[in-house]
């Protein structure tokens, strides 16, 4: 062979490197390629056959150009003959062409999958190894369709060569987290698992990985690799550090393997056997001891790898949270880090003893490093650690020490970090409020709160303190005293004046009896801080006004003549404008007595979860506020209505006010007060604002619908659905009127129109013969659980259909709780002595009660980051059936209900929408991604919604209309 | 306005650097460095704006000149200013080179004080900054020297000095054209224009007062039948017949009396001493194509290519083009080419994907042809080579526009020298431009 003769230094490619790098600018070391690229083309072209050594050479400098950055576009031929040659370095070269640039050619592919299967099979362990690497760099489904049977073989065969075994497991490991579906483990699992006593530390380390990752997915057919890893755990831990020779690492045995030895365990409950579990303590005990010893080296790599062990073995501890002496040993253990000079280990030892603080058995002795974690918050140089420690203080915060943490937090708040402080006003608000014995030490801080950090408190913060101090007689009196102190200051928030208005509008009266806090006084320190204050807040502070003209007729004058100032009665901003007219109108026209009903104190929020804890719960993302793993009531509820909890709390609460002020002035419609918009969105906590929708529900609710009447005379059961009434379900899934059914005799139109969770439906039955149908009578039934999800009220129609005639029918619906199934509508009549029995799906899917949300990119990617669980979401894809006409799709989309986004998703193509579903029990987020493929003429569609089975339905229902 | 001026090498590395306000912060050198030159795609627009700041750049050879401001300048002017700052420095020390700009750094940062001002760009006349910006040190001027240098700046004639004095008067008239093209390959013409310049250079005594004139079709129409025929000056050009040009739009030198041109159309100035550029002007009309270019292009099957190009000369026979050379482009995955040609020289260039044509000389009406096999490796590559468009460079000896000077008449009153004294030259010499056919 002339190659062995030119010897492997490839003297070629490193001038061709070198003249490359000495290339003055770019276009000169453009030209030197095109140069190289030529002159390899001739040679590939060339007639003669390339000898390896020069193939080689040749494919080496494709792969350099291509690692510059420019486009290779041949040479893959080249490569896979590299494959067969005999010699390592032209194999290995092959094998790097082909790891770097696959190339999706069918025939190459099937080439190259050839080559590697030679090499598989070859008895050459380095040669197996090469083609191991290229198919886990590859890691393309078709690689993992041709080798994922072979290569769990070669990983159990028993002579295989420890270094194949090494390279198997973790090329598996590959394919299995490309495609899961191809990997099949089935027979081999008890194989795989019996790696873990494989004599070589190298193969136990690459088979933990994979068995890490596999059990993970199924845990249970992998249960027995827990007493293995027990055992081979315990074997390590007691082993001298000089018996594992190569697989010590500074002193330490294998320290990558205990901890992922320690990491797959953590994937299991504690072992059921005592024995098993006994030797499992015993090593934890040991990790425990050793790091107790003095420190055989002063090199960091030495505490390194014995600290990543401790810190393994104790989240195994709090994952297993059983073993109380372990659990506070750790804790001791973490407490002694707490003060050591190395920042990561003081970093480490806060996030672990937060997950500490949580478990019963170590909360105690958390408790006792609070000195240390306070230390930590005041005197720590890094930011991120100062985070940290604040997250512990509030995970270890409990009735007995509350008062001294909020008191501490409310400290460091003043000198907080910018980016921390709203989290951190949201924890004390949250603290303050769960610990509460004595309300006014409650408002004491919440208005501190509010004193420090203004700006971080957000409106949830505030809107809570008014809820307590409305629900709880005992501290209203003080909380308006103190309120009232507080606006004193020169300079107060925003959010102060807005509490204050709001307290001082209802309970003013608790403390005029002072004459330095007199009616008057109130109302000017009140009004001195109006000028100041934004459209909200100016809007509250009126409504507290006119509270204030029912609370002291004495200051009427004094209030009406701001009102009826021109700043206030033409002011530029509507909403102000429009209260200022009303409330001037209402003092001056009403008298006292309606003035007190309808003015009346606000009744007591209904008592519900805390809309803050929701708020800190959305920043920090689901489960990561440990607190509240203590009472899983609460984590249910929250996650009910978990996103729009903000503002739903007070919406709902105004909704359920009755709204005695209407029916007192027979106002129904017309009156300026009840008819003060809904609207304002950012005001719910107005005091007048009437609900709408409560409204309109008692209205049609009294329009004297019967509610759905049991089926009449008729005796014959109800004929079993059209076949085809689930295609007319899909018909209507995106629009509301159209024609329902048809044949000879009857045609049904329908025209539907949906409010929040309620919908009203017009049928129109119309008669096509000339003959009059007698008894005609229809009915709607909701089968099997259907029951419970929908209401549905319907108004019986003229049992007599003149020929040619038609006739109406009005169904109203209501939706309770989201549901799959549709009523079915039936419909008996007599045509001609012959009766027709016809029955069918109403159209009444759960997407009729989307109500649209705008939201803008970044809002959208949040919240469908939110909604991240795997049951959260659901995806189908699926074949086009019709166009994929832009239009229509958007149109289609639109009728679904939801808001069509704009400019959301980056690519253009895709379709991005978002809405709300309405059910009387609970409102569902749901948002849409349609992604389609216009070469495919596939689409792809993603629906995330706060509730599993919603999602399921939408997509379903969905992927019916493309 | 300007805020500073910067001038890096090919690596990036800053040689001059001079900021002119206070907005331009330390950073703004870097980042132009790290989102210009060193860019990870290159950076084809001329204008960058980067964090508010706009960088303005020209390349010469391998160095980079860029001003940098924060207002919202005219990007016209920069660039002008750009380009004379290039032409101020090649005529103190020839090309622009690293190695010139490191040997002539004081006497740049002294140009750079003198021509720019708070970031307003001032006098950039080669001739004037000459006689107070000297490389061979200062020599210790009279007061009266420095007072005429005083005087001549701040004057009305700011780009000549009073008291120069020739035996000999003598005047040279360049007409420099570049012609452009794109032709369809049926040889249809999709865009042409020439953008010429009138180059003079003049060693004449005194304060002369000069008088240009040229075909410009208004000029001409106004003149009505009277002296058109009139042609003394200057050789015909190939096209020859066409009595006067469109002038598309035009610019002057400082020196041209700018309210003269628009009442009378006339061009009359007192020029600088030595060479200046008098005007710059677009025609879009009329040109006169020096050359044709005929490709004919075969693909025989997938590995295969024939290229045919007839080239055919387009003017007087008795008129000589020179420095010819056509370049047309290859396809990506060439792997080998066999040329033929019957006149000049035909290589295949790899390092540019291009047989390069060269043919030193070529007479008018002339025709001559090349044909090329080019073999190609078969690739899995869907893509279609794009076939650029064939390109030509050459020069001709007569102005593509059709331009020609009917006279340049000098007056000079105080002085005893009359027009006939003055010998006067005139020379046309049409370029390429960017001259391409499609294929």
């Amino acid at each position: 062979m002339p190659a062995v003769s030119k010897g492997d230094g490839m003297r070629g490619l490193a001038v061709f490197i070198s003249d490359i790098r000495n290339c003055k600018s770019k276009e000169a070391e453009i030209k030197r390629i095109n140069k190289e690229l030529a002159n390899i083309r001739s040679k590939f072209k060339g007639d003669k056959a390339l000898d390896g050594y020069s193939k080689k050479k040749y494919v080496c400098k494709l792969l350099f150009i291509f690692l510059l950055g420019h486009d290779i576009d041949f040479g893959h031929m080249e490569a896979v003959n590299l494959l067969s040659s005999n010699k390592y370095t032209e194999k290995q070269i092959g094998y790097l062409f082909i790891s770097v640039l696959v190339n999706s050619n069918s025939e190459l592919i099937r080439l190259i999958n050839n080559a590697i299967k030679n090499d598989l099979s070859s008895r050459n362990p380095t040669f197996m190894c090469l083609a191991l690497h290229c198919i886990a760099n590859v890691g393309s489904r078709e690689m993992a369709e041709a080798f994922a049977g072979e290569i769990p073989r070669i990983l159990v065969a028993g002579d295989t060569m420890d270094s194949v075994k090494q390279s198997a497991a973790l090329c598996l490991l590959r394919l299995y987290k490309a495609s899961p579906d191809l990997v099949l483990m089935g027979e081999w699992t008890s194989r795989v698992v019996h790696l873990l006593n494989d004599q070589h530390m190298g193969v136990v380390t690459a088979a933990i990985s994979l068995i890490t990752c596999l059990s993970s997915k199924n845990p249970d057919e992998f249960k027995t690799c827990v007493s293995l890893a027990v055992s081979r755990l315990s074997r390590i831990v007691s082993s001298a550090s000089t018996d594992l020779q190569d697989y010590t690492y500074y002193f330490v045995p294998a320290p990558w393997l205990s901890c992922k030895l320690l990491r797959l365990l953590q994937c299991y409950p504690p072992p059921e056997d005592g024995a098993v579990k006994g030797r499992l303590v015993e090593c934890l005990e040991t990790i425990l001891n050793k790091a107790q010893e003095p420190p055989k080296s002063k090199k960091v790599q030495h505490s390194n790898a014995k600290n990543a062990i401790l810190f393994e073995a104790i989240s195994l501890i709090i994952h297993y949270d059983s073993e109380p002496n372990l659990l506070v040993r750790a804790c001791n253990q973490l407490g002694q880090f707490l003060q050591h000079r190395e920042t990561n280990l003081r970093y480490l030892a806060l996030e672990s003893m937060c997950t500490l603080a949580s478990s019963e058995f170590s909360h105690e002795a958390v408790k006792t490093h609070i000195e240390t974690v306070i230390n930590a918050l005041k005197t720590e140089r890094d930011v991120s650690v100062r985070q940290r420690a604040a997250d512990l203080l509030y995970a270890m915060c409990d009735r007995s020490n509350a008062k001294q943490i909020v008191a501490e937090m409310l400290s460091y708040l003043e000198t907080a970090d910018y980016s921390i402080r709203e989290e951190m006003v949201l924890k004390v608000a949250i603290l303050a409020e769960k610990y509460a014995v004595d309300y006014s030490w409650y408002v004491d801080t919440i208005l501190n709160l509010i004193r420090i950090a203004g700006d971080y408190v957000s409106e949830e913060v505030w809107y809570r303190v008014i809820q307590i101090v409305i629900n709880r007689d005992d501290v209203q009196g003080y909380a308006a005293k103190t309120v009232f102190e507080a606006l004193q200051a020169p300079a107060c928030h925003e959010n102060m004046v807005k509490v204050g208005g709001y307290i001082l509008g209802e309970f003013g009266n608790l403390i005029a009896g002072d004459p330095r806090s007199s009616p008057l006084v109130q109302f000017n320190l009140l009004h001195s801080k109006f000028h100041l204050c934004s459209v909200p807040t100016r809007a509250l502070l009126l409504s507290a006004y006119i509270k204030f003209i029912n609370l002291f007729p004495e200051t009427k004058a004094t209030i009406q003549e701001v009102l009826r100032s021109d700043s206030q009665i033409r002011n530029s901003d509507v909403e102000l404008q429009q209260r200022a007219v009303e409330y001037l109108k209402l003092s001056s026209i009403a008298s006292t007595d309606v003035l007190a009903t309808v003015l009346e104190e606000m009744p007591p929020f209904p008592e519900r979860e805390s809309s803050i804890l929701a708020k800190l719960k959305k920043k920090k993302g689901p489960g990561a506020v440990s607190v509240e793993l203590e009472d899983g009531k609460e984590r249910g509820e929250l996650n009910g209505g978990g996103d729009r909890a903000g503002d739903a709390a007070i919406a709902a609460s105004n909704a359920s006010t009755p709204s005695p002020s209407a029916d007192l002035l027979g106002l129904r419609s017309a009156a300026p007060v009840s008819g003060a918009t809904p609207s304002a969105g950012s005001l719910l906590v107005d005091v007048f604002s009437e609900a709408g929708p409560a409204a309109t529900s008692a209205g049609v609710n009294d329009d004297g619908f019967l509610s759905s009447a049991p089926p009449t005379a008729a005796s014959e059961d109800p004929a079993p659905p059209l076949p085809e009434s689930d295609e007319l379900l899909n018909k209507f899934v995106c629009k509301n009127n159209g024609v329902l059914f048809e044949n000879q005799l009857l045609q049904i139109g329908i025209k539907s129109e949906y409010r929040q969770n309620l919908g009203r439906m017009y049928l129109f039955y119309g008669n096509k013969t000339s003959v009059q149908f007698v008894s005609f009578n229809t009915t709607v039934s909701c089968p099997g659980e259907l029951q419970s999800q929908l209401n549905v009220q319907t108004k019986t129609v003229e049992p007599l259909v003149e020929g040619g005639a038609q006739v109406q029918q009005v169904i109203n619906i209501e939706c309770l709780t989201d549901f799959i199934d549709a009523p079915l509508l039936n419909i008996k009549f007599r045509y001609g002595g012959a009766l027709q029995n016809i029955s069918l799906k109403l159209p009444v899917t759960i997407n009729k009660f989307f109500q649209p949300t705008e939201m803008a990119a970044a809002d959208f990617f949040q919240r469908w980051k939110q909604l991240s669980q795997p049951q959260q979401e659901a995806q189908k894809i699926f074949k086009a059936s019709h166009g994929m006409d832009t239009e229509v799709l958007k149109a289609k989309l639109l009728g679904l209900g939801t808001a069509l986004l704009e400019n959301v998703d980056p690519n253009p193509e895709n379709y991005v929408c978002a809405g709300v579903i309405q059910t009387k029990a609970q409102q569902v987020g749901c948002l849409l991604r349609l992604e389609p493929n216009a070469q495919a003429q596939m689409y792809r569609l993603t629906l995330r919604s706060s509730k599993d089975t919603v999602s399921q339905r939408v997509c379903d229902l969905l992927a019916e209309q493309f | 306005m300007i805020g500073g001026l910067f001038i890096y090498n090919h690596k990036g590395e800053v040689l001059i650097s001079r900021v002119y306000r206070d907005d331009i912060g330390r950073n703004a050198v870097d980042a132009f460095r790290v989102n210009v030159i060193h860019a990870r795609q290159q950076v084809r627009s001329p204008v960058t704006n980067i964090a508010r700041t706009s960088f303005f750049h020209v390349k010469r050879s391998n160095i980079w000149l860029a001003a940098v401001t924060k207002q919202n300048v005219n990007a016209a002017m920069v660039f002008e200013f750009l380009y004379k700052m290039c032409d101020v420095m090649t005529a103190y020390f020839g090309k622009i080179s690293e190695e010139n700009i490191k040997n002539n750094f004081v006497l740049i940062y002294e140009l750079l004080d003198e021509i720019l001002d708070f970031g307003y760009p001032q006098n950039s006349e080669t001739g004037a900054l000459k006689t107070f910006i000297t490389q061979t040190g200062i020599k210790s001027q009279s007061k009266e020297e420095q007072s005429q240098i005083t005087s001549q700046v701040t004057g009305q004639i700011g780009w000549r000095r009073e008291g120069i004095k020739y035996r000999r008067n003598e005047l040279f008239l360049d007409v420099l054209e570049s012609v452009n093209l794109l032709m369809s390959p049926q040889g249809q013409v999709l865009s042409a224009h020439v953008s010429g310049r009138v180059v003079m250079k003049s060693y004449l005594s005194g304060m002369p007062e000069c008088k240009f004139g040229m075909n410009d079709k208004i000029v001409i129409d106004k003149q009505g039948k009277g002296g058109a025929t009139e042609e003394a000056a200057g050789k015909s050009g190939g096209g020859g017949g066409k009595q006067s040009i469109a002038i598309d739009d035009c610019t002057f030198h400082q020196c041209v009396r700018l309210s003269k041109f628009d009442a009378e159309r006339s061009i009359s100035f007192i020029p600088p001493d030595g060479e200046c550029e008098l005007m710059r002007y677009r025609t879009t009309k009329d040109i006169i194509l020096p050359f044709r270019v005929i490709p004919l292009v075969r693909e025989v099957g997938r590995t295969k290519l024939e290229v045919k190009v007839v080239i055919k000369s387009n003017f007087k026979p008795s008129l000589l083009a020179q420095k010819i050379e056509v370049r047309i482009p290859t396809p990506l995955n060439t792997s080998g080419v066999q040329v033929i040609c019957m006149k000049g020289k035909a290589k295949y260039k790899a390092s540019e994907n291009a047989i390069v044509w060269k043919i030193k000389r070529m007479a008018g009406m002339k025709e001559s042809q090349i044909s090329a096999e080019i073999e190609l490796l078969p690739t899995n590559d869907k893509k279609k080579w794009a076939r650029p468009p064939i390109s030509m460079n050459f020069e001709v000896p007569f102005a593509p526009s059709g331009l020609k000077v009917r006279y340049l008449k000098v007056f000079e009153p105080k002085l005893n020298y009359s027009d006939h004294d003055v010998i006067k030259w005139v020379r046309y010499i049409g370029r390429s431009g960017i001259y391409e056919t499609r294929c």
